[in-house]
This record gives C-alpha cells, sequence and structure tokens, in this order.
C-alpha cells in the first residue's frame, strides 16, 4: 500500500518538476520578448509610435438617389456642414462649447445633449454640435480653429426632396439611427448618419445606403491628421427609378387640395403606379432637419392624419365600388346571366328586416348592367342572398381585397373581407343572413384600402391577370437588377365573358345617361373612361331619420359625413389605367369623387406615361452604380 | 504517519479550514485583480464604468465562491468528479446544437453578469475527471495501452466538440492540458512520443478543416507585414505600444497608443500590452514574477496532497491557469497567432475570471485537505 503511494508521488514528482521547469523557461521566454521589445528595440518603436501613427478611418458614401419614372428627381444629396467635437486632447469642453456659443448659436438645450453624448462615447469618438452649417459660420470657425480645441468641421450630405410633399408617403423620408436599427454595419456608428425610416426610402434603404470606404491616414502625437496614405473609396449607394409620375402625381395632390383623401393610378398591365397621392401630405425635408417634439405631436394626433400613406393605410367600407366583385361571385356560381332581372321596390324585406335601396322609389326590374349602371343597392342584396358570403369572400381575395398586397414601400394594412369563418373567430357569433347583404353594398364589416380598389380594378381591367402594384421601377436580387415590368402577372382563371359583362356595365356608368357618373364622362373621343361610384356610410340611419327626411350631408359634422369612393379605367377598349379616388368624409362618390378621377385620368390619357418605359430619359449614369 | 492527522484532517470545522487557508494565495489574487481593476480604470480613460465597475462585482462575486469551494471536503470533490464531468459535456453539446441551429457561433450561455461558456468549465471538470481516474489506477497501469481508453474518450470528446464550434485556440488548449494530465500520471515516454507525433501529423490535415478566417490569423502571424492594415494590424500596434513604453513606461493612463485607439481590443484581450505601455519593462514583468509567485504556492500545495488526486488536481489546475497568461501574453507580444484568449484575473469578461477562480477554489481545497489519505475506490482510510 505504502508502496504504491510513495511509487506514484516519485513518479509525479519527477514528471511535475519538469513541467515546472518548462513553465519557468516558458516565462523567462516571455520577460526576454519583453526586453527585447521594450528595451533592446524601444527607441525604434518609441519612433514608430511618435511619428508614424496610422488611423483608419470611414468614409460615408453618398446615398443612391431616386427619380421618378422620367428621371425628375425625387431625392437628392446636398452639401451639409457638420460641427463635431471630440473630448480627446480637450481639457475643457464647456469652455470650448461658450467660446463656440459666440460663433455659432447653441441653445442650453443642444449644450445639455452634447455634454451628455461626450461623457458617454469613447473620448475619440466625435459628438455632433450642431449642422446644416451656413458656409459663413464654416469660415467663422475655421478662421477660429486654435481657440477650439477637439473641434473639426465635416462636410456630409444633406437629403433633399426637391418636389417637397408632393410624393411624401411614397418616398418617405431619412432620420436619425435607432438602437433597432443596429445590425452591426460600421455605417450606423457614424455621426449624423441616417437611415430611410418610411416608404422607399425605408424598403431600400440598405442598396440606397451603400458600401463604407476607408482612409488610412497618418496622424501626429496629438492625433491631428497629417496627410493621407491611402483611400479606399466606398460605393455609392445604389439609384432607384420609380414608377410614378412626378406632373401627375402634383395633380392629384392639387386635386386634392384642401380634401382629406388619397388618389391611385395603376398601369394595368404591370401593376406600375403613376400616381400614389395621400392628402393632406408633408414636406420630407422638415425631417431631415428634425422636427421638435411639439411638433411631432401636433401631426401624429392630427385627426386628418398627415402622416399616414391613406393610399395603402386608410381602409374605408368601398360602399357600392365592392358591387363588382358580388357580380362576378354570382355569374361565375352561375345564379345569373346577363339577362336576370329582379325587381326592385325601393327597399327589401328579410326576416324581421327592411333593407333600403338608396333610391327611394325603386329601380323596377333591374338586370347587370342596370344594377351597376344605376347601382341598384335591391339587386345585389338579391345576388348576395343567392350567392353568400364565402363565395363573395373567396371572390374579393381573388381581387386582392382583405390582404396586404405584398407592396414595396411598408406600412400597408390589410382591410377587411369578413366570412362566416371569421366572424365566429373575431367576434365569437355566428353569420346572420342581413350582413351577407351588407356586405354585398360594400358595407357592414366590409373595408379596403384605395391601393386595393385600384388593384381591383385594374384586374378587371386587363382580363383577369393578378397584377401586384410596386413604386420602383426595379427589384435588386444578387446584384442583378431586374426591371419588375418584364415579371408576367399569372392568370386568375376567371371566365372572359363575365369581365366583359361587369366592363360594359362600368362602362355604362358614365357613359348611360341614366349612370351615376354621366355627368363626369369625358367627352373627348376615343378617351372614354369605365367606373363605378360609392358612397359609404360612416353612420348608420335610423328609421326615425328616414321618415323625417334624410338630413343633408353637407349638415353633419366632417366626421359623420359620408365618404366618396370612384374607381374606373380608361381607355374602355383595351384599358390603360386604372385609378381609385377616396374622399373621406367627403360626400357622394357620384359628385365629388367621380369628377377628380375623370379630370386626373384625362390628364393621364393625355401624357400616356405608360406609352413611356419607365425610367426611359434617364441617363445611364443615373441609374447604374459605378460599380455594379 | 499518524492516524491522529487522518482523524484530525476529516473533522475539522469550517471555522479551523478557514483559518487553515492559504492566506498568501488569496493576497496574490487579490493583487493582480487589483492591478486589472486600475488597468480598466485607465482604458476607459480615467473612469469605473463601463468595465471596471462590473470587474469588481465580478470579482467579488468569484472569490465569495472560491472561498466555498476550498473549504468543502477534497473527497466530496473526488465523488463528484465524474456527475460534474458528465453535466459539463452534456451542456457543451447542447451549446454546439443550439449554435448550429442559431447560424451563429453560440458559445456561451447567458447569466446576465456572466457569460458562461462550457468550454471553459469543461477545462476544469476534464481535470476532475482524469485525476479522479488515475487516483484510481496502480502507478504501472497508468501506462498500460489499455488503461489509455478512458483517458483519451474524456480529453478527445470535448475537444471534437469544442472544435465543431470551432474554437481552435480553446480546442487545443484542452488537449494540451489532457496531454500534461496523462504526463502526470505516469505514462511512457514512448508513449508521449506518439501522441506528440500524431498531433504533429494531424496538423496538415486539420488545416483542410480550418475557416478562412482562422487560417488568415495563423498566415497573419507567421507574417505579420502581409496585411498591415488588417490582421496584422493589432500585432503590429500591440508592438508598437509595447516596445514605446520602455523600460519605466510612460505612466499611469499616459500610454498614447492606447488611449488614441491605435491597441484594439485594450480592455480585454490587450490589457497587458496597455500595462506594459504605461509601466513599461518593470511594470510587465512585476506582473509576471506575481502570476510566478502565485503559481509557486499552488505547485507547492500540489506536492504536499497525500492523495494522487489532490496532486493531479492541483496541478493540473495550475498548468490551466499557466496556458492563459501565457498564450495571451505570448500573443500580445507577437509570439503566438492571435486566438482571444484573455489574462486571467485581469481582462475585462465574465467567463475567465471565474472559471479561474473556481480553480483556485480547488486547489485551496486540496491544500486544506492536503493530509486526507483517500484509497483507490475514493473512501478515505477511516470511512
Amino acid at each position: 500500500m505504502l508502496n504504491r503511494g510513495e511509487d506514484q508521488y516519485r513518479v509525479f514528482s519527477r514528471r511535475a518538476a519538469i513541467l515546472v521547469g518548462g513553465k519557468a523557461a516558458l516565462l523567462s521566454a516571455l520577460i526576454g520578448r519583453m526586453y527585447y521589445l521594450q528595451v533592446i528595440e524601444a527607441d525604434r518603436y518609441q519612433l514608430m509610435a511618435e511619428e508614424n501613427r496610422i488611423n483608419l478611418r470611414l468614409l460615408t458614401p453618398s446615398r443612391g438617389q431616386i427619380f421618378d419614372r422620367f428621371g425628375v428627381p425625387l431625392a437628392i444629396n446636398q452639401q451639409n456642414y457638420q460641427v463635431l467635437i471630440k473630448s480627446e486632447n480637450n481639457p475643457d469642453i464647456e469652455k470650448t462649447l461658450t467660446h463656440l456659443g459666440r460663433l455659432i448659436p447653441l441653445s442650453a438645450n443642444d449644450r445639455k445633449r452634447i455634454l451628455k453624448d461626450v461623457s458617454r462615447k469613447r473620448k475619440f469618438v466625435p459628438v455632433l454640435v450642431r449642422e446644416y452649417l451656413e458656409w459663413e459660420d464654416v469660415a467663422r470657425i475655421e478662421v477660429n480653429a486654435p481657440d477650439l480645441p477637439g473641434i473639426t468641421i465635416e462636410s456630409g450630405s444633406l437629403r433633399f426632396y426637391p418636389q417637397g410633399e408632393a410624393a411624401f408617403h411614397a418616398l418617405g423620408y431619412v432620420g436619425a439611427v435607432s438602437p433597432k436599427h443596429k445590425t452591426g454595419d460600421r455605417l450606423l456608428e457614424l455621426p449624423g448618419f441616417k437611415v430611410g425610416l418610411s416608404g422607399v426610402e425605408q424598403t431600400f434603404d440598405l442598396a440606397l445606403r451603400g458600401k463604407a470606404g476607408s482612409s488610412q491616414l497618418e496622424v501626429n502625437a496629438l492625433g491631428r491628421v497629417i496627410r493621407e496614405l491611402d483611400r479606399k473609396e466606398g460605393k455609392t449607394g445604389q439609384n432607384i427609378v420609380l414608377t410614378i409620375d412626378t406632373s401627375l402625381q402634383k395633380q392629384a395632390m392639387k386635386a386634392l387640395e384642401g380634401k382629406t383623401g388619397s388618389i391611385v393610378v395603376l398601369d394595368v398591365h404591370t401593376g406600375a403606379t403613376m400616381v400614389q397621392a395621400s392628402s393632406p401630405s408633408f414636406d420630407p425635408n422638415n425631417f431631415t432637419n428634425g422636427i421638435s417634439e411639439n411638433e411631432w405631436k401636433e401631426l401624429s394626433e392630427d385627426e386628418r392624419a398627415p402622416l399616414r400613406n391613406k393610399a395603402i393605410a386608410g381602409e374605408y367600407a368601398p360602399g357600392s365600388t365592392f358591387k363588382m366583385i358580388v357580380a362576378l361571385a354570382a355569374l361565375e356560381a352561375g345564379i345569373i346571366n346577363k339577362n336576370t332581372s329582379f325587381f326592385c321596390s325601393g327597399s327589401l324585406t328579410l326576416g324581421d328586416g327592411k333593407f333600403h335601396c338608396w333610391k327611394k322609389h325603386g329601380h323596377g326590374l333591374t338586370n347587370l348592367k342596370k344594377g351597376i349602371a344605376q347601382s341598384c343597392d335591391v339587386y345585389f342584396y338579391e345576388l348576395s342572398r343567392r350567392v353568400g358570403i364565402d363565395r363573395i369572400a373567396i371572390m374579393a381575395k381573388r381581387f386582392g381585397l382583405g390582404q396586404n398586397l405584398d407592396l414595396d414601400i411598408p406600412g400597408s394594412r390589410p382591410g377587411l373581407i369578413p366570412n362566416k369563418a371569421w366572424k365566429k373567430a373575431a367576434i365569437g357569433k355566428s353569420w346572420v343572413r342581413g350582413e351577407t347583404l351588407l356586405a354585398a353594398i360594400g358595407q357592414g364589416f366590409v373595408l379596403t384600402t384605395p391601393m386595393q380598389l385600384a388593384t381591383m380594378v385594374a384586374r378587371l381591367a386587363n382580363g383577369g391577370k393578378a397584377i401586384t402594384p410596386f413604386v420602383a421601377r426595379d427589384i435588386i436580387s444578387r446584384n442583378k437588377i431586374i426591371s419588375r415590368t418584364d415579371l408576367p402577372a399569372s392568370d386568375m382563371g376567371l371566365n372572359p365573358n363575365h369581365l366583359r359583362m361587369v366592363l360594359k356595365s362600368m362602362e355604362a356608368v358614365i357613359n348611360n345617361q341614366w349612370g351615376t357618373a354621366y355627368r363626369a364622362r369625358i367627352m373627348v373621343p376615343g378617351m372614354g373612361m369605365g367606373g363605378k361610384t360609392g358612397t359609404s356610410q360612416v353612420r348608420r340611419i335610423t328609421q326615425a331619420e328616414r321618415d323625417s327626411g334624410i338630413i343633408k350631408n353637407e349638415q353633419l359634422p366632417w366626421k359623420r359625413r359620408d365618404h366618396a369612393l370612384f374607381v374606373g379605367f380608361a381607355p374602355i377598349v383595351s384599358p390603360r389605367y386604372a385609378i381609385s379616388v377616396v374622399i373621406e368624409h367627403g360626400g357622394g362618390g357620384p359628385k365629388i369623387a367621380a369628377p377628380i378621377a375623370r379630370d386626373i385620368m384625362v390628364d393621364t390619357l393625355n401624357r400616356d406615361p405608360a406609352g413611356q418605359a419607365p425610367g426611359a430619359d434617364v441617363a445611364e449614369w443615373q441609374t447604374v452604380p459605378k460599380e455594379a | 504517519m499518524s492516524r491522529m492527522t487522518e482523524f484530525g484532517s476529516s473533522d475539522k470545522t469550517y471555522m479551523e479550514k478557514i483559518f487553515q487557508l492559504n492566506w498568501q494565495i488569496v493576497l496574490i489574487i487579490f493583487l493582480i485583480a487589483g492591478v486589472g481593476f486600475s488597468m480598466l480604470y485607465s482604458a476607459a480613460s480615467g473612469d469605473l464604468s463601463p468595465w471596471a465597475s462590473r470587474q469588481m462585482l465580478r470579482f467579488g462575486i468569484g472569490v465569495i465562491l472560491m472561498l466555498i469551494i476550498s473549504i468543502i471536503d477534497i473527497r466530496f470533490w473526488l465523488k463528484m468528479s465524474y456527475a460534474l464531468y458528465g453535466i459539463s459535456f452534456i451542456l457543451l453539446a447542447t451549446v454546439d446544437v443550439l449554435g448550429s441551429v442559431a447560424m451563429g457561433a453560440q458559445r456561451w450561455l447567458d447569466l446576465t453578469l456572466f457569460q458562461l461558456q462550457p468550454s471553459e468549465i469543461m477545462k476544469i471538470v476534464m481535470v476532475m475527471a482524469l485525476a479522479r481516474y488515475f487516483h484510481g489506477l496502480e502507478v504501472g497501469d497508468a501506462g498500460r495501452v489499455r488503461y489509455l481508453v478512458i483517458p483519451l474518450i474524456l480529453i478527445l470528446a470535448p475537444v471534437a466538440l469544442v472544435l465543431r464550434q470551432p474554437d481552435l485556440g480553446t480546442a487545443g488548449v484542452l488537449g494540451l492540458i489532457g496531454a500534461v494530465m496523462l504526463w502526470l500520471a505516469g505514462i511512457r515516454v514512448w508513449q508521449c512520443l506518439i501522441f506528440s507525433f500524431s498531433s504533429i501529423a494531424a496538423i496538415p490535415i486539420g488545416w483542410q478543416f480550418l475557416h478562412e478566417y482562422q487560417k488568415q490569423r495563423i498566415l497573419t502571424f507567421l507574417n505579420p507585414d502581409l496585411d498591415p492594415l488588417g490582421s496584422g494590424y493589432n500585432i503590429i500596434q500591440s508592438k508598437i505600444a509595447m516596445g514605446s513604453g520602455g523600460l519605466f513606461g510612460k505612466g499611469f493612463m499616459e500610454g498614447t497608443q492606447s488611449h488614441l485607439n491605435f491597441l484594439p481590443e485594450k480592455q480585454t484581450d490587450f490589457i497587458f500590452t496597455m500595462l506594459a505601455e504605461e509601466f513599461g519593462f518593470i511594470g510587465g514583468t512585476t506582473l509576471i514574477g506575481l502570476y510566478a509567485l502565485l503559481i509557486s504556492y499552488c505547485i507547492f500545495i500540489s506536492f504536499s496532497c497525500r492523495s494522487q488526486f489532490a496532486r493531479l488536481l492541483s496541478m493540473g489546475l495550475v498548468v490551466n491557469f499557466f496556458l492563459y497568461l501565457f498564450i495571451n501574453m505570448a500573443m500580445v507580444m507577437g509570439l503566438l497567432p492571435v486566438v482571444g484568449v484573455p489574462l486571467p484575473l485581469i481582462s475585462h469578461g465574465g467567463t475567465a475570471m471565474l472559471t479561474v477562480l473556481i480553480g483556485f477554489g480547488l486547489v485551496m481545497s486540496s491544500g486544506i485537505h492536503k493530509g486526507v489519505y483517500i484509497n483507490r475506490r475514493g473512501a478515505s482510510l477511516i470511512m
């Protein structure tokens, strides 16, 4: 026993001793190396440390520019002079700031923010003092440079939107980096770096951003730059071309002036968005300079929601513009044909509910064409009773309603197309027959966005091709630029005869003298438009009100007036454009929305932007990045 | 040997154990950690936040853990060896699986203040398991080939898992510690030669499996001027900073290279460079001296232990500690490739601090219970 222990101990101690010797040798080697570096070679390294200091600095690439389909600039870059301060080598920041305050205005708040930033960041990281300086200010600071240790002036670039508020919602804007953007991209750490926060600026932020370059600088013992040794230029951000037509967009914004609502114009064959107007709007240049908290609060609490892109995020009951969906569902189900007629007496009684037509004394015997042209509610009550909500919902979904449309700008809302299963799940009650009738005239639970309505019309007018709307001409995938107009849309599998019947009826809405929008017809030959009006109620009309005579919209407070809607397509022969107009609380669709749609459509047909490929006028250098 | 000591050693109260603690070791640990705090204070340009204060908190927790571990009976640790090894191995495998699911190099478990890397814990429990295994063998048996199968599995299984992460440095250290344990346990010299040769032969094969960045690091180490602004930048800047410190250094918080941000990672891997720049050759060698003193005390404990388990355990843990500091220092001096090993007790970071203090806890437990005789099956004589 004891022998074993001693044996083990002897082997262990002999080998451990060798090990200890090895460790001692290795530590001696470390000390030897230190002696070599710090004593023998010390002079050489001291010289290197004093005179040859290499510093790497990031270069901000300039952000890609954005153009409309004809090369009109929508977002460009301008010079932005910034004052920066570093706490390194600066014993008294407060004094420097006081001195600087005599040259350029610095508020007490600015000072507080700067001091906080300086104490939080590492010494060598420059902190932004002020930006958007005038050239005179820059000159004044440069002259006083000796009294301002740690102060540097950098010329950055400033995002500028030449069109102002005209294209605000689709374009979006840029703003300061927030923690949720931090993805490890070193660019995001640079002071004053901006990222896209909405619209195209957000969707294509990475492509627009470009790649950082680097500059290898020789600096002296105090960190001052002596010269640049090497420079790797960054990659300028990708330029983006939109399908928007600025001139049409401005017309649309003008038509919406003083109103709350939106206008969308699509190319029915591709889904290219010519116009995407939302009113009221906002000048994105205000965001670039930063807006105050009060302004922000005011903007976001405004009941007319200037910041919301109503074209894609405004959800409205579609009213009668929904009737084409019901008609197609009924046609596909074989419940009606061209000649099937129902009698409209002004109302329809179902159980103990009485459902009114907008025309008090009724339309009499009504077929499909008359039903759509004169927007007879009873005709569609009869249809929907027979088709049922579920088949209507399926048809609506095929036309892009009630779902997010896979748009290339963020913030879209799905709207809502109800069916029996949805109501059970969401509200917990069974579907009631009367609700089908309400849905048939685009009321009740049904909600759609103006973009969805324009998409619906485009899919009707292009012969049943499932196009998806987009605003950016190209998609960039794996460094290849693919034009979206070249991508074919899939067929929706609709009967062409059914489509023709519905389009013929929509033609009659405007061009038949009994049609609801006859007054908004286009007189120019060859420019005929088909469409459908809609007036969607935001309140229930009680029986008492009906009896005492319905109050005129104009007499109601703004918030309770009806929404005015119009959807349309043109020309009648081989349609090219689809339009949707929604005026919040505007009153009647025929009276308010249809004339606006007509004006914009005439402008569109006159310009015929789709006749020219988007970006045709944009010079090569503007669209293709140098190092693509 | 009288039976009295055996009885006495097993019946010590915790109070008695605390008095028998090797207070020299504790004192040196505090000294080195203190150097660390002041370097972190300097790295933050004269500020306790963000590094020094957190480091002090971690050190406090670690020291308490160390003292608790050291007064627990060495026989308890012997009994727990295999179980702890098993738990750590499962943790390591779990992290490996989770890491590959998350598509990133997920090497640690997040315990808010400490990010625990199972591979670091593995270094300790592997030493424990091997010490336990060889404790149960006759000295002659340790050299027999059939008794080498189990220890080789105990070493190679975690090494393989860590290689998969891939963490080249840690895998190498684990392998090296394992090899040292085999050597101390008394395997034959010719076996050592075979292991050495097969390890060297495996290098060209292993090269094929390396990631591009790992190859880059090794090539850059061999010739840092290849890429003076890329991977070589760190080494060159580290050498300039250290060399310009000279014999006496530039003074506390006066290191120009560190503070002008030429030196990367100055709060973690390159903290020794900053120390050498600010305190010069004198300061650097003083720190190395403190480390050497600490290691010597631990080696004395190892030699004075009656049981093979305690001897192997404490010597293995000392080797682990030594490898940390040697690799880190050699790395910043340009003697080894940059593999990302922290300077123990000084670099900012939780895992290494915790592992090292746990290690010293076990070494001191060996010291307090050095008189305990334990038979081959793990029972002490009197039980």
